[in-house]
Formats: C-alpha cells, structure tokens, sequence
C-alpha cells in the first residue's frame, strides 16, 4: 500500500512539477484572494491584521478546491480512471498517494500565504510551534477530506460546482480549527490553541482512515 | 484445459442500457480471436468485460479461470490482463519513458521488463524523452503498447489496435502479438481493418446487437501458419 | 383495478393521528399555553422550531444509517430511505432555520444571529441540499448495484459531518458566551412544557407519515425502472436481426 502511495505521489508531483499548474495558476489565485480581501474591508490595518487567521485560512480553503480539482482533472483525461483500475495498484494506496500529493501542494501554497498575510495585513508571526502543528494537522485534514470528496465528484460532469457544495460545509470544522489555533498563537494564549490542534488532528486521522477505505468502492464507479 | 475467456449468455448494462444483451464466447489458451461487427455492436464492451471491468448483470462468464460475476475475482483478473483501448490512459504532462515506466512499475514490472519494453516499440531513442502531448497519436498509441507490454499480460485485449498507427506500426504490433502468442498468451482483439486482422487472427466472432451471432463465426484456415 | 396510491390502513390511522394531534398542538400553542415572561407570545414559535430541529437531525441519523445498511446489503430498500429522509429532512430543517429567524426578529432584533445550533443548522441544510443534488446524478447511472456507492459514501457521511460540525461551531461558539446559548431554551416548565412535548411527539408522527409515504413513492419508482431490463434486452437483440436483414454481410 505505501509503495503505491509512493509511487502515484511521486507521479503526481511530477506532473506538477512539468505543468507547473500550481506555481502558475493557483499561488497567483492566492495572493489575488488576500488582494481581494484587502480591498473589501478597507485596508485600514486594523481589520485585516485583526482578522487575518480567518482570512488565511479562507484562502488557504478556496485554492484547495482548485488544488483537489486538479489533482483528479489529470486523471480523468483519456481514460485514465480505467487505467488505474486495471494498474494493479491498491485503492487505498492511491487514496494516500493522491491525499500526500495535495498536501505538499497545499503547504507550498501556505507558505505563499503567510508570507502574503505578513507582508499585506501586517500580521506578526508569533508561537511558531503552535503555528506549525495546526498547519499540519488543518492541512492533513483538508488534504485527506478533499480527495474523498474529490474522486466521488470527480467522474461527474457538474464536478466543478458540485464539489464546492459537497465539501465545504465538511470542511467548516478544519477552517474553524485552524483560525483558532492561529488566533491563540498569533496574539492570545498559546494554550489556548492546542486544543483545536488535538481537533484538528482528529479530523485528519478520521478522514485519512474513512477515505482509505472508502476510495476502491469509489473508483469502481464508473 | 479450461478456455481463458468463457462467456455463456453474458448481459452487461452500461446505465441502464445492455450494452451486451447475451454473449456466448470461448477463447482457447494461445488463440488470435477477431471481434467484428459493426458500431455500437458491443465489442469494446466485450472487451472491458473480458479486462474485469464491468459487472455480469445475467449469464456466466470466466476469464483466466476467475468468475467474473463475484466482483472480488473481477478485480483479480484485472492484473493478468492487458488491455489497450481508445483511450490512451497516459498522462501527457509526463515523458513517454516516464508513462511506461510509471504503469509498469505500477504492475510490479521489474525495471529490465520497462526498458525492454520499450525498445521493443521501437520508443527508446528520442522519443523516450518527449512529453507525451507532444508526440503524434501513432507514437502514443505505441506508448500504450509499452505499457502493456511491460506487464506481460496473459490475454491481450486490443481495442481496434491498428488504428491511428502506420505500417511499420502495425507491423510492430502484429510481430508483438505473434511472440506473445508463442509464449503463451492469448489475444482477443476488435477491429473493422478486417483484411490485417484476419491475417493475424485464428477465428472470426461476429458480434451484433450485443449478442455473438453464431452463423458468422468462422475458423481462419491459413497455409502461412506453417510458416513460424 | 384501483387506481394505486401509496397510502394503506397503517398510514390513514398515522395521517389521522397526526392531524389529530396538530388539531391538539395548535389549541395548546397558541391558546393554552401561557406565554413567557420574557419572550411573551413569541416563545410559541419553539414549539414547531424545537420539534423540526430534533427531526432534522433524526433525518440525517436514519440517512446515514440507511447508506451504511446499502453499503452492506446493496438492497434498493436502503437506498430509498436514504433519499427519502434526507427529503424529508431537508423540509424540516427549512422549518427550523425559518421559525428561528421569525423568532429571532423581536427576541435579538435581527433575523440571524450567529448562534451555534441555527449556524449548525444552517451548514446541515446545505449538508442536505449536496447529497440530494448529488443522488440526482447518481439514479442516472448503471445497474442498481453500482450507482449508489457516491450518494451511499456521502450518506454514510452525514450524520459524522453533522456531529462534528455541530460540536465545532458550539465549541467556537461557546467561547462568545454572553446569554447566548441559553437564548433559545427558555426556563419552561409546566403546561410549556407538556406542550413541547406534545409538539415533539406530533411532528414525530408527521415526520413518520411523510416519511412513509416518500419512501413508498420512491419504491415504486425503483420497480418503474427494474421492470425495463428485459425489454430493453429484447430491443437489444432487435438490432441484430435488422442488421442481419439489412444485408449485413454472414
């Protein structure tokens, strides 16, 4: 199972890495958010520094969609669905594969983002501790939740509109989660934050496990 | 010895539609069976049958000594089978070694099976290094002949599988078939070039409104079989 | 021959039941029960707003449990009274979320106010309006077996979602405590009381009803599209012979 989840991570990010489609596309898209944001609630530093866990994470939740839409739009051209069920790789395999491979996306992306919120909103980067284990944890919950969602939507022609509806109100806990952690690192008590960590963590362990199992059925959807 | 592909009555619903309606087929170990019939017939639907792909609605179907009907063995199968479809199934972003490598490992090919698959189809050189959206679909087409090769099927499912490559290619693909046959595989394949399919194949199946038609099967007797 | 309906003798005592009780309800809600201190009369809208929230969430429990018995069984049964409670379900919650937002005009003096259970609700709702929309897609596909498996994972689903989204937002929420989570349950006792039970005992009933009533619809219209396969073969088969006579080459 890991040997393939290896395998099609590795393939993944390979194609990234040709296509460049993240580079390109969706860090733009990212810093454009923060931009947007900026301009719709008056850039008078207070609000946006104020609100700025909130809005990263926002952010961060708009590019995974396109990160998730992505990741399957490569597998669906040309037959490739039926490819990976006659490759002999196990379901589960490519589940983690597909999950590992967005995750490093997204941290790429998050990364663009904070310097973003920085260097825009002002915000001063402290509790880096806390910072970092809710990155990872919120990260892992959206990357694993995201391609459970992604490939039940993705064999679907209204894909694009349904996977937004599907997935979002699934995600509201990881985005309030991770605003909290931020928040209580960013400015409040740090002890504050480590529980919306340990939920955060729960989250992903309970999506990364669901979706393991759950992909194999939803790839033989045809 | 018990056939490698043996369907008695096979119904197959694509949505709500039998797509094939009631299929009694027996390929023997080490057989070239052509597929013919018109459009819409169901041969390419056959042919993701016999690959595990879809699910028996009604009717009996063997594949490699595995029930088809119990989806457990269906997905067995999948491994010992190669199919090479409309669809490439590659991704273009990647190199063509990149693809070939990629599914055969995926397989469990070992690396010497990648490389001499290949050169086989005359891919190393050059072309290995270019992406495959930028290479013509006869080069794509014998990329996914790679692919399959690499894992060293034992039944070949070739959907219309001249199509979209020249002659050399197409003479590739028979001498590839041919070897494989003389190891032991066993080839089904669908075609409407039915004067180098029957070159290539021992027997003719019609196949017409999702059902094999009896009257119009036909053993291929040929004198070039002598010749090795 | 009769024409058929989905109703039954089961179903007419429910329905009669229910109307019953509604007939009940009302005289208690609106005229027997005293209105409270604070809230005065507008504390009456609870008595349909509670009850809906509760079968809301008793929707989403039967959906999920109606997708993971599909999940295991593959009976059509199963599929049907997943869709059909998550409809029914959606309904309720439509209730709810509105007679909070009635209630809430002259109790906090805006429609919304963030809540943690009509923020739930709300994120339930759309929870709901995803997985119908997405079982819509689904029943065009394949053979029974097989079209499921994205709605039944989704189903499976909900009531986890629903729970975790719940605790979350009453976690995030709690943290805002001013009077605000006690807002919406106001000290009853007494004839509120009985009436809130009451309330929650006949939408029950009328939940029950419709329920039954939407899962028998869709039963029906499962057996509509089962019956089609032995003609379509027929149809198939059709093909060859037109070919056939056509000229088609032997």
């Amino acid at each position: 199972m890991f040997r393939d989840a290896g395998l099609i991570a590795g393939k993944d990010l390979r194609v990234e890495l040709r296509s460049q489609v993240t580079t390109q596309q969706v860090a733009p898209f990212a810093i454009l958010v923060l931009i947007l944001f900026g301009v719709a609630l008056d850039p008078d530093r207070g609000i946006l520094t104020r609100a700025s866990s909130g809005l990263f994470w926002v952010a961060v939740l708009f590019c995974s969609l396109l990160a998730i839409q992505r990741a399957f739009t490569i597998e669906a051209a040309d037959g490739g669905r039926d490819a990976l069920r006659l490759s002999g790789l196990d379901p589960a395999g490519i589940f983690l594969g597909k999950a590992a491979a967005i995750f490093v996306q997204l941290a790429a992306l998050e990364v663009v983002l904070a310097v973003g919120v920085v260097v825009m909103y002002g915000t001063e980067v402290t509790g880096v501790p806390l910072l970092l284990a809710t990155c990872l944890a919120a990260t892992a919950g959206l990357a694993s939740a995201g391609t459970l969602y992604g490939v039940l939507a993705a064999g679907l022609r209204v894909r694009e509109t349904l996977l937004p509806i599907l997935l979002l109100p699934v995600l509201a806990p990881v985005l309030i989660g991770a605003t909290k952690g931020f928040e209580a690192a960013l400015g409040g008590v740090a002890a504050d934050g480590w529980p919306w960590c340990g939920l955060l963590v729960t989250f992903a362990l309970l999506y990364t496990t669901f979706g393991t199992l759950a992909f194999g059925p939803l790839l033989e959807e045809s | 010895m018990e056939p490698v592909v043996q369907l008695r009555g096979a119904v197959t619903l694509l949505g709500r539609f039998p797509a094939l309606a009631g299929i009694d087929l027996d390929v023997a170990a080490g057989e070239i069976v052509l597929l013919r019939g018109p459009n819409g017939a169901g041969k390419t639907t056959l042919l993701r049958l016999c690959a595990g792909l879809l699910p028996v609605t009604r009717g009996d179907a063997r594949v490699l000594g595995h029930d088809l009907t119990d989806r457990r063995q269906a997905r067995a199968v999948r491994r010992r089978v190669g199919l090479l479809g409309h669809a490439t199934g590659l991704y273009d972003e990647l190199t063509v070694a990149d693809n070939v490598r990629f599914w055969g490992r995926a397989a469990g090919a070992a690396a010497e099976d990648i490389t001499a698959a290949l050169a086989a189809c005359a891919l190393d050189g050059r072309l290995a290094g270019l992406a495959v959206a930028r290479v013509s679909t006869g080069q794509r087409r014998r990329t996914s002949l790679a692919c399959l090769l690499a894992r060293r099927p034992e039944l070949w499912l070739l959907d219309e599988p001249h199509a979209g490559l020249d002659q050399e290619g197409r003479d590739l693909l028979d001498g590839l078939a041919r070897q494989a046959v003389a190891s032991g595989a066993t080839v089904l394949l669908a075609s409407h070039e039915l004067d180098r399919a029957e070159a290539l194949a021992h027997r003719v199946v019609t196949i017409v409104g999702g059902t094999t038609d009896p009257r119009s099967a036909r053993v291929i007797t040929k004198e070039s079989l002598l010749v090795p | 021959m009769t024409t058929p309906s989905t109703s039954s003798s089961a179903t007419r005592a429910l329905g009669g039941l229910t109307l019953a009780g509604l007939a009940l309800l009302l005289g208690y809600a609106l005229v027997w029960s005293p209105p409270d201190i604070a809230q005065k009369d507008s504390v009456r809208l609870m008595y349909v707003h509670v009850p809906t929230a509760i079968l809301a969430f008793t929707a989403c429990a039967i959906t999920t449990l109606a997708s993971a018995m599909w999940l295991r069984r593959r009976s059509e049964g199963w599929w049907v009274l997943g869709g059909a409670a998550a409809e029914v379900g959606i309904v309720f919650t439509a209730i709810c979320l509105l007679t909070g937002s009635i209630w809430g005009r002259p109790t906090w003096g805006t429609y919304w106010d963030w809540d943690p259970r009509i923020t739930s609700t709300t994120l339930l709702f759309i929870l709901l309006v995803g997985y119908l929309a997405l079982r819509r897609i689904d029943n065009e596909a394949g053979d029974a077996a097989q079209r499921g498996i994205r709605g039944a994972i989704v189903g499976l689903l909900l009531l986890p979602n629903v729970m975790i989204v719940h605790y979350s937002v009453d976690w995030w929420r709690s943290l805002h405590q001013t009077a605000t989570i006690t807002r919406l349950d106001p000290t009853i006792e007494g004839t509120m009381l009985f009436t809130l039970m009451l309330g929650i005992a006949v939408f029950g009933l009328l939940f029950t009803w419709l329920l039954v009533h939407r899962f028998r619809v869709g039963w029906l219209e499962e057996r509509v599209g089962a019956t089609g396969l032995d003609q379509a073969l027929l149809e198939r088969r059709a093909e060859a012979d037109v070919v056939m006579t056509a000229g088609g080459r032997a």
